[in-house]
C-alpha cells in the first residue's frame, strides 16, 4: 500500500538532491561511512550523485579513486569486512563486468561462505538506463542481472523521497547493497527528467524498508508492475487510459531484492491482470519473474498478462533504433488495453 | 600526416558545431542531430597520425571513446563513420554503434567505449598474426587515465611473454575527466609501467608529431620484425572538456589555456616551414582536408535514418533457428472475457 506520504507544504528535491542529502546524513552520523569513486570529488558525480560533499567532507572521505573497477570495489569490499561502512560508486552500471568478480564472488557472497560470520556493510551505487542516445556500452540497465546472483540487496529509486529513505537503509544495512539510480531520473541540467521523481522530501532522516513495493496509482482494472523510469511512463500511460474508464493500479517495487511479492499478488487478485514493465532484456529478467511469482501464488488469479520489455538486443545508437527498443508510455497503454480486452 | 592532423582537427570542429545545434539554449544531451555523448579529441591529433603513419590496412587498431583522430589517420572511410557519428542507416554500424563503437574491417580498426578494454583483444589481433605467421602488427590506443587497469596490464603481460606484434599507445592528455594524472598515479611516466612486464617502453614528450612519428616508426618495426611489443607514452593535450556539455569546472583556467597553447599542429607547421615548406603546398593540404570533411557531412546528412525494425537485426551474425522474436506481438495472452 501507498507509503508515508511527505506533508503537503514539503520542499520538493530532485533525486539526486534526495540522495546526496542521505549520504550527507549518514556521514555526519557515523564516521565510518566514506564515499569513493570515479569522478565523486571535483566533478561531484557524473550524474550529480555527490554535489557538495567533498566540500563538507573532503578528498579522504569521498575520494575520487584511479580508473581500476576491480580494485576499488573490492577495496570497498575489504573496507567493510573491517567494519567501515563505504558507499562505491561505478559510473555507468555497464562498467560492471571491469570488476564483476569482486562484486559477485567477494562483495556478494562472503557473508555466505563465512557462515555469515563475516559481513559486507557496503553500498554499489551504479546509474542505469538509455533514453539519451548513447549505444550499448553505456544505456544498459540490468536490474535483472544483479538480482539474479544472490547475496545482494538491490535497490531502484523511482522518485526523490524513495530514493532518500532507501539510501538511509541502504547505508545502515549490514549487507551490501546494490542501488541503481536511473539517469533520466536524476534531475540533471543536461538529462531532462520527467515531472515524476521531484517530489517533496521531508529534511529529516527516515528510512523505507527493503521489500515493500509502492502502489503509485490505486486501480481495478489492470495491475501493472514497474521500477526505476518505467514507473513515470506506466503512470502516464495510466492517466492516459483512464479517460477512456480503464483503471489501472501501478505498483513500483522499489527493491528487486527483497522482492515484495505480496503486494503484486494482492493486487492481482483484484485485477486479474497484469502487465510488467521493464527497462531491461526481456529474457531471463525482471518481467519474467514476476509473471511467475503470480503464476505460483495463484495461477487462478491470472487471467491475462503481458510484458512489456526491452527485445533481447543491446540498446542501439541512433534515435529511430533506441526508440524502437526502449518501452515508452504508449507501449505500456497497449499492453494494457491488451490485457483489458483479453483478445 | 600533417593532412591527417589537420583532417582531424576540422572534423572535430565541424562535429563540434553540428553537436551544439538544437542543444541549446539549455543543453539536452539527447536533442540535435548528434544525440549522446561525444568526446572530441582536439589536441590528441600527433599520436593517431603519427602512429598510424605506419600502418597498413592489415594491421590492426583498437580505439578508446576518443577515436575520431585515429580513426582518420588508420583510413577509416570518413563517410561512412560521419554517417554512424549521426546515426544514420549507411553508417559504419548502420546505426546501432555511434560515435564510440566505430568498426571498419577493412581497414581493421574497431574501438570500445569501456577503459582499457581495447587492449585485450589487440592482444588477440596480434596473436593472429603470430600464427598465421603474417607481418602484420596490432596497436591498440588508451589514454593515461587507463593504466591502472587490469585489462591494460594483463594485456602488457601477455603480449610480452608471448612475444606478440603489439604496441600499446599511451595517450596522455592529463586528465581522465576530472582527475588530473597526479592524483591517479604516481607514475610520472606512463610508459615505465613496462618495466614489470619485461617489454620496451618510450615517452614521447611535448606534443611533437615528428617525434611521435619516429618513435611510433621504430615500435612498429620492431613488431613487424617480431622483436617484441612496445608500450608508447606520447603527450597530447586536451583543449576541449571530456566531452561535449562538460563545464570543466574541476580545471584551472590557466591549465585550460595551457593545452591550448600547445598545439602539435602549428608546430608540425612550423618544422614543415623551416624545411622549405611553401605557403601553396600548406594551403593546398589544407584546403583538401576541409573539403573531404565537408563532404562527408553533407554526404552524412543527406543519408536515411534506419527504419526502427532495424533494430532488431545484427544481434548474431548467424541468427540461430528457434530463438525467440525479440519483440513478440502484444496480444493479451489468456483472458476469457
Amino acid at each position: 500500500m501507498a507509503q508515508q506520504e511527505p506533508e503537503q507544504d514539503a520542499r520538493t528535491l530532485t533525486m539526486s538532491r534526495a540522495m546526496v542529502e542521505a549520504i550527507a546524513f549518514e556521514m555526519r552520523e557515523d564516521d565510518e561511512v566514506f564515499y569513493m569513486g570515479e569522478d565523486v570529488a571535483d566533478y561531484e558525480g557524473i550524474f550529480d550523485s555527490t554535489t557538495g560533499l567533498r566540500e563538507e567532507f573532503g578528498y579522504d572521505r569521498i575520494m575520487d579513486v584511479p580508473i581500476s573497477e576491480t580494485a576499488y570495489i573490492g577495496a570497498a569490499v575489504g573496507a567493510a569486512q573491517a567494519g567501515m561502512r563505504p558507499i562505491a560508486e561505478l559510473m555507468f552500471v555497464d562498467f560492471f563486468g571491469v570488476g564483476m568478480d569482486q562484486i559477485y564472488n567477494q562483495m556478494a557472497k562472503n557473508t555466505y561462505m563465512s557462515g555469515a560470520t563475516v559481513s559486507v556493510p557496503m553500498v554499489l551505487t551504479t546509474a542505469v538506463g538509455g533514453t539519451y542516445n548513447d549505444a550499448a556500452q553505456h544505456s544498459q540497465t540490468l536490474y535483472g542481472t544483479f538480482a539474479h546472483l544472490p547475496g545482494m540487496k538491490v535497490v531502484v529509486p523511482s522518485t526523490a523521497y524513495d530514493a532518500k529513505g532507501l539510501m538511509h537503509n541502504a547505508i545502515r544495512d549490514d549487507d551490501p547493497v546494490v542501488y541503481m539510480f536511473h539517469k533520466r531520473l536524476m534531475g540533471i541540467g543536461w538529462m531532462p527528467a520527467p515531472d515524476g521523481p521531484k517530489t517533496g522530501v521531508p529534511e529529516g532522516d527516515y528510512t523505507i524498508p527493503f521489500g515493500s513495493a509502492d502502489v503509485k496509482r490505486e486501480g481495478a482494472d489492470v495491475t501493472v508492475v514497474t521500477l526505476g523510469l518505467h514507473v513515470h511512463r506506466a503512470l502516464e500511460a495510466a492517466d492516459s487510459l483512464a479517460a477512456d474508464g480503464i483503471d489501472a493500479e501501478v505498483i513500483d517495487l522499489r527493491t528487486l531484492v527483497p522482492l515484495d511479492t505480496e503486494t503484486v499478488t494482492d493486487s492481482v487478485a483484484k485485477t486479474g491482470r497484469l502487465v510488467v514493465v521493464d527497462e531491461d532484456y526481456r529474457s531471463f529478467g525482471v518481467t519474467g519473474e514476476i509473471v511467475a511469482r503470480v503464476a505460483e501464488a495463484d495461477l487462478d488469479d491470472l487471467e491475462a498478462v503481458e510484458r512489456v520489455a526491452v527485445p533481447d538486443v543491446p540498446i542501439p545508437y541512433a534515435r529511430p533504433l533506441e526508440d524502437e527498443v526502449i518501452p515508452d508510455a504508449a507501449d505500456v497503454e497497449q499492453a494494457i488495453r491488451a490485457v483489458h480486452e483479453g483478445e | 600526416m600533417y593532412e591527417n592532423m589537420v583532417t582531424a582537427r576540422h572534423y572535430e570542429e565541424r562535429l563540434q558545431e553540428e553537436y551544439l545545434e538544437g542543444k541549446q539554449p539549455a543543453f539536452d544531451i539527447s536533442a540535435g542531430p548528434i544525440p549522446g555523448e561525444l568526446h572530441l579529441a582536439a589536441g590528441h591529433e600527433a599520436s593517431g597520425a603519427g602512429v598510424c603513419q605506419h600502418l597498413r590496412d592489415d594491421d590492426t587498431v583498437t580505439a578508446p571513446h576518443r577515436p575520431h583522430h585515429i580513426a582518420i589517420a588508420k583510413g577509416v572511410d570518413l563517410k561512412r563513420m560521419t554517417a554512424e557519428i549521426f546515426g544514420r542507416e549507411t553508417g559504419l554500424g548502420t546505426g546501432k554503434g555511434g560515435h564510440m563503437h566505430l568498426f571498419d574491417p577493412d581497414v581493421n580498426f574497431a574501438c570500445s567505449g569501456i577503459i582499457a578494454e581495447g587492449c585485450p583483444p589487440a592482444v588477440g589481433a596480434g596473436l593472429a598474426a603470430k600464427k598465421r605467421n603474417t607481418d602484420s602488427v596490432a596497436v591498440a590506443f588508451l589514454g593515461e587515465g587507463a593504466i591502472d587497469q587490469g585489462g591494460f596490464l594483463e594485456s602488457l603481460n601477455m603480449a610480452s611473454v608471448h612475444e606478440l606484434p603489439v604496441v600499446f599507445v599511451i595517450e596522455d592528455n592529463d586528465w581522465a575527466i576530472s582527475m588530473p594524472k597526479e592524483r591517479i598515479t604516481d607514475l610520472e611516466n606512463g610508459a615505465r609501467r613496462a618495466d614489470g612486464f619485461g617489454l620496451r617502453g618510450e615517452r614521447v614528450d611535448a606534443d611533437d608529431a615528428v617525434a611521435v612519428y619516429e618513435a611510433a616508426g621504430e615500435a612498429i618495426g620492431r613488431a613487424r620484425d617480431r622483436n617484441g611489443p612496445t608500450l608508447l607514452e606520447l603527450q597530447v593535450h586536451r583543449r576541449m572538456g571530456h566531452f561535449m556539455g562538460d563545464p570543466e569546472t574541476y580545471r584551472s583556467e590557466s591549465d585550460a589555456t595551457a593545452a591550448q597553447e600547445r598545439d602539435s599542429i602549428e608546430r608540425l607547421e612550423a618544422d614543415l616551414r623551416a624545411e622549405g615548406v611553401d605557403d601553396e603546398t600548406i594551403e593546398e593540404l589544407r584546403s583538401r582536408a576541409h573539403d573531404r570533411v565537408e563532404e562527408a557531412i553533407e554526404w552524412a546528412k543527406d543519408q536515411p535514418e534506419p527504419e526502427p525494425a532495424a533494430a532488431h537485426e545484427d544481434v548474431f551474425s548467424n541468427p540461430p533457428s528457434g530463438v525467440t522474436d525479440t519483440e513478440p506481438e502484444i496480444t493479451g495472452h489468456g483472458g476469457e472475457d
